[in-house]
Formats: structure tokens, C-alpha cells, sequence
């Protein structure tokens, strides 16, 4: 449900004179932020040798119990309060039961009537407004094992350093309704669990991965059209053009008078096109029913209230701050609050200098410097305070914005202090007017036929003077005053 | 001291205390005896040489504070032990060493026990007469070519045989009592969340209990005192006040109520066992308890509401024995053609059969009508025992429908195999305590058990009957040693 439906961007597929809208909801998989598994004490460091982090719980031997992670539990307590939804004081582990190679007890213990999180809502903000996305649900889940087939011609190898390692699923509502919805989606739900430390986000090492149901309906439609699902796609791109792909497909099979299957299909990422896994009819029946290793999980109301005073400013609402304490644009609280390390980077700048200019260099040159160097925030080479001197330098006049640039490539080469760089290369800006006029009158002298060409009307020449006095003065004189002294003396 | 293995538990802890006796000689001569009753087939496997060398460790340097001060024992072969090769009963763990040890078994050795070997049983517990392992069937030392019961059928042959001073056993359905009520000896199921099922191969999760298998009440609330421990890695053991059993036990039942349910008058009860049970009042009655008629109303429902909890968890529970990772495997084409090869051979047919019923019970379009079903009547199962408690202390039945069967007799028809278990079913439905005492003969002379059944914690309770009513009954078991 769009609040605001200005709809300039809308995402329709036209065929013939047919206008088709893209249905999609996603199955979020994201990896709970823990030191151990979901139901055992094995370590959950990512990039491990093979094997090394797995119990005997894991491996699911004979005699072999599962016992909550508490701290899982918390994690996925918070990222429920962080979607806005309701925690169930109640919920229900279940065991899935399938065959297969990664998967060492023949079952994945996950919750699937009686979630540890219910409804929930995310705000997107999109280029014409905001839009709301509905959550279904929250479950903590096991993931598997990995299967390795490329390493031997004949055999399969399993490494279960993932087996047990904690999952939250989180289920959106049907309400995504392009690509560029989903990749806002994915975004936020990333920013709001790093804000909360529940989950890393970081999709080369599978720690979010998405199932992605598409189904496409004629524009107005109220109806629902039959839906795939496209399994464990790892990156934004690839959902992107998963959806794409699948949609026009079933546009096609519509338009061509066939039925779309309900089935589940795999994104061939090197062909760019989805391809059929398995059918309705082959789908696998679980045989879902209530763990009997784990009592249902109860939490107290204090409980979640001690979770809910834990929790930190989230974007949304950071946002909301920024704008109204700081004067930024939306555009600019968007960009700052998007993650939280750039938002603290941000917050640690503005103690000491102005908003506005911190504002501007944060996202203008350091985004651009970092991009280039292909470095995230956290790795950046400058740090918060040392920005902050920097726009101090230029605020109370020491040096120009332009001189400022040059500080600050030299700053991105090492973590120095701007003044020092200042005063080290004699960088300081010169304001004083007397030294100003002896250059001014100087250029003037060197310059007389153009000075007499402006004077008898060619005023575009002052920018020329102007050039020229930065020039001499090795773009150190103050600009504001070069000006001011040139309009006297021409 | 001859005859050191007709000894009682509790004779052979006050002796090696008193040091009348060493570790070492009560071991040999339990060891000397296992090794001459091979024919009984109790043991799958015998770690002797071992345990004569703990035995004499111990002797060296014993702690007589301990509770079980270098008692040699065999334990069920359902409990993993460090080290010691654990079957299940099952070809598909017949190469299966873990290197972890269950709580219940930690608990026995930490007390100072000493592993003799691991006791026969059904596979994975599956079965009321030993018929079902893979290791073969066990004699019961009451007649040649009789069942022990099951499924703890290699540990309640080896008590009454005296194989062993004392064991532990597991309980899903009746497996500890069904086969002390045929072998003359005392088993007693603790309460659910009672005893660790860390360790323990598991059958079906929410009924799965340990529990000791003894020749008197005293030894059995002994070993209860030692294996019922709370434990964090069992997420359904429950931290409640555990009593001294053993210290706490009385034959002071004055004024005590028992309840006796008219539901366990079943249709075509011998009367063999309709005499016990009325036996049995009257021996309450001497001992002082108050009878008291109850009802138990949906006990009907008990063993069809057990055969579908079960197999539906044993169906999930044995999906790990698929070939990969540890075990028994049979090589295939191709993944799915090891599994099916793997678990068509590795395991029997009794498991098979209830894996099917599970694997059915649990499937898509059939929950509801099976699973779902079933556990609204178990809780209703549990509501009459929750009702009729309100009115006594403890319930007094039969342990079974019948005494010892012949080996054989019942294989090829497992739905009378299936109701021996009826009385004792209802008990792990509701995760109550229930232990089977030796109360008489029959015809045959074969042993029949009577069953006290206590409210949930509340062992010491029904540990008390069963000792003031053990006394009036002064049962004498028959063993011949017909097969030395």
C-alpha cells in the first residue's frame, strides 16, 4: 500500500495494449550477528577452513540435543522491534524435514506456525515519496551445511561450518511493486539490522540472501496472478534482473495465452534468465511438527522491555532528527542516515565545525575520494576529526575552499592534520588588504591594456584580474577581498 | 565370599564399603559370570578386560564416599559411551564409537561404577521383546526360548540372570517395566524431564526416559538417586528438588490412597491377571493404603495415540542415519540411491514400519487427522490422570496383559505385540512415573508385575509403595541357571 502514490515512476510492463504491474514479495534470509549457533556453541566466523566449526550437534550425532542460543533469540527480539512489528511472547520451533547431504539431522529446526515475530512495517523512500512495505512475519531458523560439487568429478563434498548457524527470516507482504522497490527494500532492511547490530548485511559472504516471488497482473487488477519463486538469490543486482526476467516471462506466457506454473525456479546468473527448479506438484512436503528437543520458547514482557531500551536511533528516525536539527534536505538525511557508520562519521564531524559544510564535503568529497578508492566509510583515511578541522580552516577564513581540495587530497593520502599541512606549505590564505592592494596593483600595472578595455565597458574581464591576482598569489589570496579591492581600484 | 553375584546392590556397595569385599573380586565375578551366559546373548558388546583393570584402579586408590564405590555394571546399549561401541540394536550403528558420554552414564561413572559392556536391545528401542535387534534375540534366564520383554530386554536378563548387580534401561512405551514385569525384577520410569537424554540414542523425544532396572525397590531408588540430574543440555530435563531416594525410603504408606481404574479392565484380560492386581489391593491394604475406585476414561485411546507420537517422532529422529556422516553405508549410485540402499539395509524391519507410520502420520493432508489428533488426546490422556490425582496418591495396575511370551510367537503379528504395552503407554503419554514390581507367577510359573503410577515428581512417593508392598509380597524369582 502506497501512502503516497504520485506514481511517477511507475514500473509497468507494457505488451501490445496491455499494461502488466510486477508483484513481489521477498523471503529474506539474513544471518543473525552472533559469536555462536543458533542451537550449539560452535563458532560462526565467516571464511574458516572447512569443518573446524562444527559440534557434535552440528554434525547431529546419536544422543545429540539442541539448546537455544539466548543471545539469537535477543537478536531477533531486536530486529523485530526494529521492523516495528509485534513479538510473540510465544513462539514454536518446528522441524522441516528433508533428505539431504548438508544436512546432518535430516531436519532444519525453524518456526513455522507460530513465529517469534509477527507484522511489521519498513519505510521506503523513494524518488517520488514514501512507501510503506509490510512485514508478515520474523523466524529464527537453522541454516545448513554446503555442499561443494566442483572440487572432485565424482564426489560431492559438505562443509558444515554453516550448519546451525542462526538465520532470521524475514517475509515481506506482497507489496513491492519494481525493482528499484526491491533494491530500496534490501537497502533498508540491511541499514535498520546494522543500525541494530543483528545482522552484518554483507551479501559475498551470504549473510543476506533473498527467495524472490514474482507474479504479474494487469494494471488495476485487484487479483493476484500466479506466482514463482526465485531460490536464494545473493545480491541486489541479481534480484533485480531475476525480476525483470521473470516478469516479462510470465507477461509473455499471459499474452501468449498459457497458464503460468506455480513453481519454484533458479536464477541463472551467467545466462541473465530464470529456469524451473521443481512444480507445485513436485514440491517437497516437509512434514512439519513441533520440535519435541525444545519446549516452545517463552519471553516476559520485561524481557522485550529491556530489548526495547536497548535499542538505538534507528534511519527513520535519525532522519526525522537531522532535518529538523540540522536543517538538511531529505536528500541529504537520506544519504547520511543510510548507514550507521556513515551517520556517526557524520554526528563526530558536526560536533566541532558547521553543519552545512560538513554536509557538503562528506557527501561531495569524501563520497567521491572513498568511491575511488573503493573504501567504506569506516576505512576512511580521514578521520571525523580531522575533517572537522579542515571546514574550521575554511569557515574562519585560513584558506580558501579552493586551497581546501588541495589540503584535502593531501589528507587522503594519510590520516594529517589539516592545519599542519596548512602551515607546512604556507597554504594560509592571505587577508590582509594592504599586501592584497600591493599584488592588485601590481597585476593592474602588468595589465594596463585590459584594464583599460574593462574600464570602457568590457566587464567580463574582471574575471580575468581576478584570475590573475590568484595566480600571483599562488591561489592563496582571499577571494571574497580580491574582489572587493578590485571593484575599488578598476 | 561365594555367591558374590546373588548379591543385592546394596549388599555389594555395604561390603566393598566395609571392605569385606574389593572392586576387583565383585568385577571378576560378574565378568566370570557374563562369560559363561553368552548363551543368553544380554551382552552386543563386552568390555571386560577394561573394566577389570578400572576395578583394580579403583582398589588401588578407592573412594568409599562414592555411591556406587567400584560396582561394575552393563548398561543398555541406547546410552553412548566414550569409547565403547553404541548399536542402538541397529546394523546401521554397528561400527559407531562416540567420543562423548550421556549424562545418565557420566553420572553413574562419577559415582564410581565401573563399564562392564553394553546390554542387548530392540532396535532403536523399537519392539517389546528384544525380537527387533540386529544383534539378535536374548534369552530370558526364567525359561529357555522365552522373551526378556523389551525393549531393555539384554538389561532385564542380565539383573534377573545377575549378570549384572543393577542397569539402566530407557522407557518410551513400557520398555523398562514390560521387561522387569517378565523377568522378575523391579523397573522404574522416572518422570519425564526426570533423567539427561543427552547421550541417549533417541527413539521418540517427548516419551524418551531413563531409567534403573534393579532385583529390589532399595537398589533401584539408589541408582535413581544417581542418574536423575538436572541438565542444561537437555532443554526438556527439569530443574525440580530431587529427593535421596535411596536415604528417603520408607514402608510407612499408612493411609496412603491408590487409585484403581476400572478402564484397565481390558476385554480379554487373562485372569491370571485379573487374580494379581486383586492380589495386589489386598497387599496395599496390608501395608495400609486407603483403595479407591477412578476413572481413567480415555485410556482406550492410549495405544493408538502412542503409535502414532511415536512413530512420528522416531520417523524425524532416524533421518540422521543416512549414510554420510558416521555409521553404516551401503554405496550407491547417487546421493538418493546411497540413502535408500543405506537405510534399506542398515536398518530392520520393525524400524522401517514405524518410520513408514511416521513418515505418513506427519505428511501433508493426514496431519490433522493423525498427528494433531493425536496430541489433543494425549492431552486429554493426561487431564484424567491430572483429575483423578486430585483424589489419590498414586495409581495401582497390572505391568502387563500377559506374563513372558514364547520367542517368535508374536513377530509376525505386531499389533498384539504392540499391546503389551497397553498399560503402561498411558504412563509416558502423560510423563508420569510408574515403576513394575514382581508380584506373583503364573501358571507357568513366568513372573507378572504390578505397576504403581505417581504423580510427576514424585518418585519417592511410589519408590515407598513399591518397597512396603515389595515386603507383604515377598516375591521369589525361579532362575534355574538352565544355561550354564
Amino acid at each position: 500500500m502506497a501512502l503516497v502514490s504520485t506514481n511517477k515512476t511507475e514500473y509497468l510492463i507494457n505488451r501490445h495494449d496491455n499494461q502488466y504491474e510486477v508483484v513481489i514479495g521477498l523471503e529474506v534470509h539474513a544471518q543473525v550477528t552472533s559469536q555462536s549457533k543458533l542451537f550449539s556453541t560452535s563458532a560462526t566466523k565467516f571464511g574458516a577452513e572447512p569443518n573446524t566449526q562444527v559440534s557434535l550437534v552440528d554434525a547431529a550425532f546419536p544422543g545429540m540435543l539442541p539448546v537455544i542460543n539466548e543471545y539469537c533469540v535477543k537478536q531477533a527480539i531486536k530486529t523485530g522491534i526494529g521492523l516495528k512489528a509485534k513479538i510473540n511472547k510465544r513462539s514454536v520451533f518446528d522441524r522441516k524435514n528433508y533428505f539431504y547431504a548438508d544436512l546432518p539431522q535430516g531436519y532444519q529446526i525453524s518456526q513455522f506456525k507460530d513465529p517469534i515475530v509477527g507484522e511489521g512495517k519498513v519505510i521506503l523512500d523513494m524518488p517520488d515519496g514514501q512507501k510503506e512495505v509490510g512485514i508478515e512475519r520474523l523466524h529464527l531458523e537453522q541454516d545448513a551445511g554446503k555442499s561443494i560439487h566442483d572440487l572432485d568429478p565424482k564426489n560431492t563434498f559438505v562443509d558444515l561450518n554453516r550448519s546451525g548457524v542462526a538465520l532470521m527470516e524475514i517475509v515481506s507482504k506482497p507489496d513491492l511493486r519494481s525493482p528499484d522497490e526491491v533494491n530500496a527494500y534490501i537497502k533498508k532492511l540491511r541499514s535498520i539490522m546494522r543500525y541494530l547490530g543483528t545482522c552484518d548485511g554483507n551479501m559475498q559472504e551470504g549473510s543476506l540472501r533473498a527467495d524472490v516471488n514474482v507474479s504479474v497482473r494487469k494494471k488495476g487488477s485487484k487479483e493476484f496472478g500466479t506466482r514463482c519463486e526465485i531460490k536464494n538469490v545473493n545480491s541486489i543486482k541479481f534480484m533485480q534482473m531475476a525480476i525483470e526476467y521473470e516478469a516479462n516471462r510470465q507477461v509473455d506466457l499471459i499474452e501468449d495465452g498459457q497458464e503460468i506454473d506455480q513453481e519454484t525456479r533458479l536464477f541463472d546468473t551467467k545466462k541473465n534468465e530464470t529456469r524451473s527448479m521443481r512444480s507445485k506438484e513436485d514440491a517437497h512436503d516437509y512434514r512439519y511438527f513441533p520440535d519435541p528437543d525444545l519446549l516452545p520458547l517463552e519471553v516476559s514482557d520485561d524481557f522485550i522491555e529491556n530489548l526495547r531500551s536497548e535499542i538505538p536511533e534507528l534511519p527513520d528516525e535519525k532522519k526525522k532528527r537531522f532535518i529538523e536539527k540540522f536543517k538538511l534536505s531529505p536528500y541529504e538525511a537520506n544519504i547520511l542516515v543510510s548507514d550507521i557508520e556513515t551517520s556517526n562519521y557524520f554526528e563526530n564531524v558536526i560536533k566541532k565545525s558547521d553543519v552545512k559544510l560538513a554536509t557538503n564535503w562528506i557527501i561531495g568529497e569524501l563520497f567521491a575520494a572513498l568511491n575511488e578508492k573503493n573504501l567504506e566509510i569506516t576505512e576512511s583515511p580521514i578521520s571525523a576529526g580531522n575533517l572537522s578541522k579542515l571546514i574550521n580552516l575554511i569557515k574562519d577564513g585560513t584558506i580558501s575552499g579552493k586551497i581546501a581540495k588541495t589540503v584535502f587530497e593531501q589528507m587522503m593520502e594519510g590520516d594529517k592534520d589539516p592545519q599542519k599541512i596548512v602551515e607546512e606549505k604556507g597554504l594560509k590564505q592571505e587577508s590582509d588588504p594592504k599586501a592584497l592592494e600591493a599584488l592588485i596593483d601590481k597585476v593592474i600595472d602588468d595589465n594596463r591594456d585590459k584594464a583599460t578595455e574593462y574600464k570602457s565597458g568590457k566587464v567580463k574581464l574582471f574575471g580575468f584580474f581576478v584570475g590573475q591576482v590568484m595566480k600571483v598569489s599562488g591561489g592563496k589570496a582571499n577571494p571574497q577581498l580580491v574582489n572587493e579591492i578590485l571593484k575599488k581600484k578598476l | 565370599m561365594s555367591d558374590i553375584t546373588k548379591q543385592s546392590l546394596s549388599e555389594l556397595v555395604e561390603n566393598i564399603k566395609g571392605k569385606k569385599l574389593s572392586s576387583s573380586e565383585v568385577t571378576k565375578a560378574f565378568v566370570e559370570r557374563s562369560e559363561k551366559s553368552k548363551e543368553l546373548n544380554a551382552y552386543i558388546t563386552e568390555d571386560y578386560a577394561n573394566a577389570l583393570n578400572k576395578a583394580k584402579k579403583f582398589d588401588e586408590k578407592p573412594n568409599l564416599d562414592l555411591k556406587l564405590p567400584g560396582i561394575p555394571m552393563a548398561v543398555k546399549d541406547l546410552f553412548c559411551t566414550r569409547d565403547l561401541r553404541t548399536t542402538a540394536g541397529s546394523k546401521i550403528l554397528n561400527n559407531f564409537v562416540p567420543t562423548y558420554e550421556s549424562t545418565v552414564t557420566q553420572n553413574i561413572w562419577n559415582e564410581g561404577a565401573i563399564l562392564m559392556g553394553k546390554l542387548n536391545c530392540d532396535e532403536f528401542a523399537m519392539g517389546s521383546s528384544n525380537e527387533t535387534s540386529f544383534f539378535g534375540n536374548v534369552q530370558n534366564p526364567i525359561d529357555k526360548n522365552l522373551v526378556p520383554g523389551g525393549s531393555s530386554g539384554g538389561s532385564s536378563s542380565a539383573v534377573a540372570a545377575q549378570l549384572t548387580p543393577i542397569t539402566i534401561g530407557t522407557d518410551t512405551g513400557g520398555s523398562i517395566r514390560q521387561p522387569a514385569s517378565f523377568t522378575g525384577t523391579v523397573g522404574l520410569k522416572p518422570t519425564y524431564g526426570s533423567c539427561s537424554r543427552y547421550g541417549i540414542v533417541a527413539f521418540a523425544s517427548s516419551l524418551d526416559q531413563a531409567g534403573p532396572m534393579a532385583q529390589n525397590v532399595k537398589d533401584c531408588a539408589l541408582l535413581q538417586e544417581v542418574i536423575s540430574t538436572y541438565d542444561e543440555k537437555d532443554s526438556t530435563s527439569i530443574d525440580f528438588k530431587r529427593n535421596e531416594y535411596s536415604k528417603e525410603l520408607t514402608k510407612d504408606i499408612k493411609g496412603k490412597k491408590i487409585g484403581i481404574p476400572k478402564e484397565y479392565r481390558v476385554d480379554g484380560m487373562p485372569k491370571e491377571i485379573e487374580d494379581l492386581w486383586k492380589k495386589g489391593i489386598e497387599y496395599a491394604k496390608d501395608c495400609g493404603a486407603e483403595i479407591i475406585d477412578i476413572s481413567l476414561p480415555h485410556t482406550n485411546y492410549a495405544l493408538p495415540t502412542y503409535y502414532i507420537v511415536a512413530p512420528a517422532e522416531a520417523s524425524s529422529n532416524l533421518a540422521r542415519y543416512d549414510g554420510v556422516k558416521y555409521g553404516f553405508r551401503a554405496e550407491g549410485e547417487n546421493l538418493i540411491d546411497m540413502y535408500e540402499k543405506t537405510r534399506s539395509e542398515g536398518f530392520g524391519a520393525e524400524v522401517q514400519r514405524r518410520i513408514m507410520i511416521g513418515t505418513y502420520v506427519l505428511s501433508s493432508g493426514y496431519y490433522d487427522a493423525y498427528y494433531l489428533k493425536a496430541q489433543k488426546v494425549r492431552k486429554l490422556i493426561k487431564n484424567d490422570f491430572d483429575e483423578a490425582y486430585k483424589k489419590v496418591d498414586a495409581i495401582l495396575t497390572p505391568s502387563t496383559p500377559s506374563s513372558a511370551f514364547k520367542i517368535g510367537e508374536k513377530t509376525n503379528d505386531p499389533v498384539s505385540m504392540y499391546l503389551n504395552d497397553i498399560f503402561t503407554v498411558p504412563v509416558n503419554l502423560a510423563g508420569l512415573p510408574g515403576i513394575s514390581i514382581p508380584a506373583g507367577h503364573d501358571a507357568k510359573g513366568y513372573p507378572l508385575g504390578l505397576q504403581i503410577i505417581g504423580k510427576a515428581f514424585d518418585e519417592q512417593n511410589i519408590l515407598n509403595i513399591a518397597y512396603a508392598m515389595e515386603e507383604k509380597i515377598n516375591f521369589k524369582n525361579n532362575i534355574t541357571d538352565w544355561w550354564l
